[in-house]
Formats: structure tokens, sequence, C-alpha cells
């Protein structure tokens, strides 16, 4: 499968799929949240200079907190910030567990690392170089950037009468008849027929349109039509 | 038991739990309250369990696991009443860090003090050496700023306190926090950042003594001194923390080895970006004031550090581990 998947297992049985998110969104994330930024310190300045040259203090305490805290604060109270939450990006810590104060202020202050020697050059060359796509924050805080699980979508089955399938099948197999008998309405009718021939000891030995009727029957028994 | 009776006796448990996960805060308490949630989170993961068990429909299993991911997010997510935290790490947990690196701590203090004591030394005989560091720009604002003719030290005539303590917390933080990262890059960044800028400040201070602005400068920096240059010392001693784990992980992965450094790092850096603040504040309000006498403010400056050292020494022995 994709090498950009990683799965995590928790002690209560519930497995995660993690989808790491690579240099490309992560950039853009960063551009739009540099524009939040951005914005907040230009409406803060712009109120705070009419108070005169105490608005620069102002002005400055305000770039100071945007810049170093602010980020770390949207990923421990929502797990993105702007930037990311635009893109779909969620950070968590390798155990697929949603990050703290610790980890989020380690991989935000290291930022000042990644940035070096110009423009994120070593954040990048850490992120080619590690398997997940950790800059150097990332790694010292164990952290990983994910895209955030989408919603959840019940499989569209075509209806059929539903067929038990003649042994048990795995969750996996479950999952590939789904996925195909969901297809069948975006496939020809012969690619279709040579697909399900795949199956094997499934459809053994039938024809193909009957492998083909037998196939969607099990997909119907799968998703617990009666 | 058959799919559907399963889905029809548990479904209704499901459902309020989503929508308890949907609703997510303050409304969340109508649904059930929120003590509950770790009893129904576990009935929920035996849901899970059965269901893959049992080898229900993919898409059951596939919305157990979202709900279970998602109560799990909830659950271990950060929790609340910071505040006592807060107060214990203060006053207990940061000084014994502290005390345990205390070796990091030494080192860190010796690449940036060595330097700032040797320049102020240096300069002394050899005022001209002061060029080679500072220029001479650099030097004419210091001129002007503690001059003793001003009415306000440390600052330009038209500078304000509010000013100058925001532009403190960004100069002076922000330098503590590079010097924190830069430890990461095998500790480079970490040594180079504490000699540099004990060489700066020791230039500036061995220079403007050297050409008699003693009382305005040392008054000026006396106050905030103790907090301040701390706070730089333990930000490099945190960074060194991460440098060492790169250098020598020992019995684990490099990987492994700077994660577990970070932690501790990084809550000691806690502790500096507090420092920072409170060192900022004392040099934008205490420290340029005129008026009080060259004598006070040297008091201050020694009873500052007297308390700072003795707060990293003394504090939090009875209840902490060091």
């Amino acid at each position: 499968m994709l090498d950009t998947t990683r799965r995590v297992a928790t002690p209560e049985g519930i497995e995660l799929t993690l989808h790491l998110a690579g240099p490309v969104p992560r950039a853009l994330a960063w551009a739009v949240d540099l524009l939040v930024r951005a914005v907040i310190v230009l409406i803060v300045s712009v109120v705070a200079f009419r108070l005169g040259t105490a608005g620069y203090g102002v002005a400055l305490l305000t770039a100071f907190f945007v810049e170093w805290l602010l980020p770390a604060w949207f990923e421990v109270r929502w797990g993105q910030t702007p930037g990311k939450r635009a893109l779909g990006l969620l950070v968590l810590n390798d155990d697929g567990s949603p990050v703290r104060w610790p980890a989020s202020l380690t991989r935000n202050l290291l930022r000042a690392v990644d940035f070096l020697p110009f423009f994120y050059a070593f954040g990048l060359l850490a992120m080619f170089a590690s398997r997940d796509f950790k800059r150097l924050g990332d790694l010292a805080a164990g952290t990983v950037v994910v895209y955030q699980p989408g919603k959840i979508r019940p499989h569209e089955v075509p209806p059929a009468s539903p067929i038990a399938p003649p042994f048990v099948l795995s969750l996996a197999d479950q999952r590939a008849v789904l996925d195909l008998a969901e297809r069948s309405a975006s496939l020809t009718g012969e690619r279709f027929a040579e697909l399900a021939a795949l199956a094997g000891p499934l459809v053994g030995g039938l024809s193909s349109e009957r492998a083909v009727a037998r196939l969607l029957g099990i997909a119907n028994h799968i998703v617990g039509r009666p | 038991m058959k799919q559907a009776p399963f889905e029809a006796s548990r479904g209704p448990e499901w459902d309020a739990f989503e929508r308890f996960l949907d609703a997510r805060g303050k409304d969340a308490g109508a649904v059930f309250p929120p003590a509950e949630l770790p009893q129904r989170y576990r009935r929920l993961c035996q849901s899970l369990a059965l269901a893959a068990d049992r080898r229900y429909s993919p898409d059951l299993v596939d919305r157990l696991n979202q709900l279970s991911l998602r109560g799990h997010h909830v659950l271990y997510a950060n929790r609340s009443r910071q505040t006592q935290r807060a107060v214990d790490f203060l006053l207990v947990s940061f000084p014994s860090l502290v005390r345990r690196e205390w070796r990091l701590v030494a080192i860190a203090a010796f690449l940036f003090f060595g330097p700032l004591l040797a320049l102020i030394a240096v300069l002394q005989y050899f005022p001209d050496f002061a060029y080679y560091i500072l220029g001479p720009r650099e030097i004419a604002s210091f001129h002007e700023m503690y001059n003793p003719a001003n009415h306000r030290l440390g600052m330009r005539a038209a500078d304000t306190s509010l000013a100058m303590f925001g532009a403190y917390i960004w100069n002076n933080v922000r330098i503590g926090f590079q010097t924190f990262a830069g430890g990461i890059l095998a500790g480079i960044g970490s040594v180079w950042f504490l000699a540099a800028n004990g060489v700066i400040i020791g230039a500036v201070a061995g220079y403007l003594t050297q050409i008699g602005y003693n009382e305005t400068f040392w008054s000026f920096v006396a106050g905030h001194s103790s907090l301040e240059l701390t706070a730089i010392v333990l930000s490099g001693a945190a960074g060194l923390r991460l440098g060492l784990a790169v250098i020598s992980p020992g019995n684990v992965s490099r990987k492994a080895a700077l994660v577990a450094a970070a932690r501790p790092a990084v809550r000691m850096m806690y502790g500096a970006a507090v420092m920072f603040a409170l060192a900022a504040f004392v040099e934008a309000f205490w420290s340029p004031l005129a008026e009080v006498p060259f004598e006070v403010k040297i008091g201050v400056g020694v009873a500052g550090w007297a308390a700072v050292l003795g707060y990293l020494c003394l504090a939090g022995r009875a209840r902490g581990a060091g």
C-alpha cells in the first residue's frame, strides 16, 4: 500500500491509520499561518500606534506572542493552527494522541532551527531524511503532521439478494469486496467481470455473469442487508 | 448475535456518544454528564472489539473505530486546572530540574560568563579592542544611551518604558529561544549563541566601564542582570541537553534519545522564559530610573543575584526529588 500511512494501535484496541502530510501541504499551511499572523500584528499595530511610542511596545509584544506562543496554543487547543485547518492537517504525537503543551512548544520553539540556514532548509532536509516527514522540531517533540481523517461514508452497494460467503472473510477481504461492488456502476461490464474473476475461491468455477451476480450478492450480505 | 440486533441494542449508546463529541464543550453536558465519558468510552471500545471479532460489516467497524478514535482524543486531551501545576512547577519542579542538570548549567555558565568576564578585563587595558567587536554606530548609540547627563538610563530620549518592555521581550526571549533551539545541531548552536552573547555583553560592559560611564551603565544593568543572564545560561543548558542526546544517545536510537531529552529541556525553557519576562519588566520599569541613587541600584542588583541563586539552589528541596 501507500508508504505515507502509518498504523498505530492504542491499548484500547483502536487502530489508527495516520496519513502523513508531506512538505508541500505543510508549506502551504505555513504560508496561510504567516498571513494570519501578519494580519493580527498589522491590526494591533495600526490601533496601538495611535498611543504614540508606547504602541511600539504593544506591537512588539503582540508580535512575540503571535510568533512563538499562538501556534502552540492553537495546536494544544484544537490540534491545528488556522493554516493547518485550512489545509486539513492535524498535529499528533507519534502514538496518535493529541499533542499537549510540552510537545507543541518543543516543535514550535525548534522552528528557529528548522528555518536555518535560510528559508527552512534544515527543516526540509530533515523531512526528506526521516521516514515520517519530520522536521527537526517534530523529531525532538515526537510529533507527526497528518491529514485530518475525513467523515466516514457508508458503502453504496447496488442492491441484490444477499448471499452468504462460503467461508468466513477477513475484514480486509470484506472491504475489498465492498469497494469493488461500489465501483460496479463506473466499470464496464467486461472489466467488472474480469475483476470479479480474481476473487478466486469466492466465485470458483462460475461463468463471468454468475460470478458478478454472486459477488454483488456477497457484498449485499456484508453490508448487512436482510 | 446477528449484526442487526447488535446495532439495535447498542446503537442509541453510540449515537449519544457521537452527539457528545459533536457538541464539544458547553452543550455536551446535556447529552450525558462528562464524568461518564471514561466508562462510556470503554463500552464503545468493547463494542468495537466485538464488531471486529464477529466480522460485522466493515462500515460498522469503521464507524466504531472512528468514534473510538475521537473519544480517545477527547479523553487524552490536555487537562485543565493548570494554575496549581504552574505554581508547583515554579516553586518545586523547575529549581529541582536545574539542580538535576547542574553539570550542563555549569558548562553553559562557563561558555557565557567566560568570554563576558574576559572581555571586561581585557578592555580595561586595551580599550581599542572594542572596535573589533562593536561597530562605530553601535558604540555611538551606547554613548547616547548611557550618557551621565541623561535623566533616563539605557534608552534614547524618545523611548517610553512600555515600548522598551516590548522590545526587550521580543529581542531577549528570542535570543533565549535561539540559544535553546540551536542545541539540536549537536549543541553547536547553543555553544555559539552563549559565547557570542557573552562576547557582545562583555564588550559593551568593558567599553563603557573603561570610558568612565561606570555609574550609569552599572546602575542600569544591576537590577535585571541576575534574571536575564541566568535565563540565557539556562536556555543554553537546555539546548546542550538536546545536543548531548544527538552526540551521545546512549543505549537507544538518536531519535528516541532526542525525544527523551526534549522533555526536561523544554521544561527548563518554561522557567527560562518566565525569568526573561521578569527581567524585561525590571529592565523596562526599574532599571532606567536615574533618580534612584547608585548605591540602591547596586544593592537591589546584589539582592537580585542572591535571590535568583538562592531560588535555584534551595527552592523545593523539601518536596522535590533533587
